[in-house]
């Protein structure tokens, strides 16, 4: 059993999905973890799938879905990664403000240094105004207040608002 | 053992006095600790039945919720099905939970039913039935539950608010067969617990 990590970006219209995964259903594969959403209007789709076929006879057989030359395809065989506990803790990062180049390296540089790992982001831009939110693991031994300060001075200078909530779950 | 609040200072909270002041020594039996069932288990997604709260097999049921519930670290609430029961029965405890304001100590609900809810927050929830997942999910902060007491079968509703009425609806959609993932406030509201390095 071999993972696959396969791609879907361009165009969007309506049943690229159940074409996409009527076709990994016909080849036996199995869809584990998806991620798909439309980035200004473009269609983007990462799915990792585990079954038998190889990445030739998987790319073959999407290859009518990139036919009329509006998505890009792409199949790569991954191996597959251990599974761990979460090590951090969870915190949301939330950033907006006008944009201007430079907001999400700046930012997310900020959390790199002290060792913290995004686990999911999304940005939007919508008019003149930029969006960030990541969900970010955090090392248990962070100061939490010191890297606050550290994003709001970095915030300070792109000239957005930024908010660092914990995010962790109540256990029910 | 969860600390218990003052039942005579409970009415002046808005508490119910009655579920305060119970106590799973009432019940009169040995809570046995079972094993908790993990989705995609089937009885997490049934309906379950309401109970007559005075039979011996409710009282028993409700002494083991509570047995397990203690046994469960940070654990503030389980419900019949997660323990592999098809039945309107729960337990909650959410005295000792740093979210908590006002709280009725541990009690058992049987046949509870939500008669008034209102003023929605969203909240990150888990479940040790789902145990690799959480998610965003709307909760009225402001509820009103009736239900029924095993053992003696008295009718008691309780107003309640903040963490334990986000306990109770939990638990409550337990018993409908319902757990957080049919709640959850949009597709990108469900985060995995477990990171693949």
């Amino acid at each position: 059993m071999t993972q696959h990590a396969i791609t879907v970006l361009g165009h969007d219209r309506p049943g690229i999905i159940a074409q996409t995964t009527a076709i990994l259903a016909d080849l036996g594969l199995n869809i584990e973890d998806t991620s798909m959403t439309l980035l200004r209007g473009h269609f983007a789709m990462t799915l990792v799938c585990a079954g038998g076929s190889d990445d030739d006879r998987i790319a073959a057989a999407l290859a009518p879905l990139a036919g009329d030359g509006t998505l890009t395809v792409t199949v790569r065989e991954v191996s597959a990664e251990g599974a761990v506990a979460a090590s951090g803790t969870p915190y949301l990062l939330t950033v907006h403000g006008g944009d201007r180049p430079g907001i999400v390296s700046t930012v997310v540089a900020v959390v790199a240094e002290v060792g913290g790992n995004v686990t999911d982001l999304t940005t939007r831009l919508s008019g003149d105004l930029y969006v960030l939110l990541a969900e970010v693991d955090l090392p248990t031994d962070v100061d939490v207040e010191a890297l606050r300060t550290s994003l709001g001075e970095a915030a300070g200078r792109l000239g957005v608002g930024v908010t660092l909530r914990a995010a962790e779950a109540d256990e029910l | 053992m969860s600390a218990t609040p003052d039942p005579s200072a409970a009415a002046a909270d808005g508490l119910n006095a009655r579920v305060v002041s119970w106590d799973v020594a009432e019940l009169d039996v040995e809570g046995v600790v079972r094993d908790v069932v993990r989705a995609p288990d089937p009885v997490l997604s049934t309906v379950g039945p309401e109970v007559d709260p005075t039979s011996a097999e409710t009282v028993q049921l409700a002494a083991d919720l509570v047995a397990t519930m203690r046994v469960s670290p940070g654990c503030v609430g389980l419900a019949a099905p997660q323990v592999g029961v098809s039945a309107k029965v729960f337990c909650v405890d959410v005295s000792e939970h740093p979210k908590t304001r006002g709280h009725h100590g541990t009690f058992v609900l049987c046949n509870a039913v939500v008669v008034e809810s209102s003023r929605n927050e969203k909240a990150r929830e888990g479940c040790m039935s789902v145990p690799d997942l959480t998610g965003d999910v709307k909760r009225a902060t402001r509820l009103v539950v009736r239900g029924r007491l095993p053992g003696t079968g008295e009718e008691v509703e309780l107003s309640t608010g903040a963490f334990e009425a986000r306990a109770l609806q939990h638990e409550i959609d337990h018993c409908e067969g319902l757990l957080f993932l049919d709640r959850v406030a949009g597709a990108h509201a469900i985060h995995q617990r477990k990171t693949y390095l």
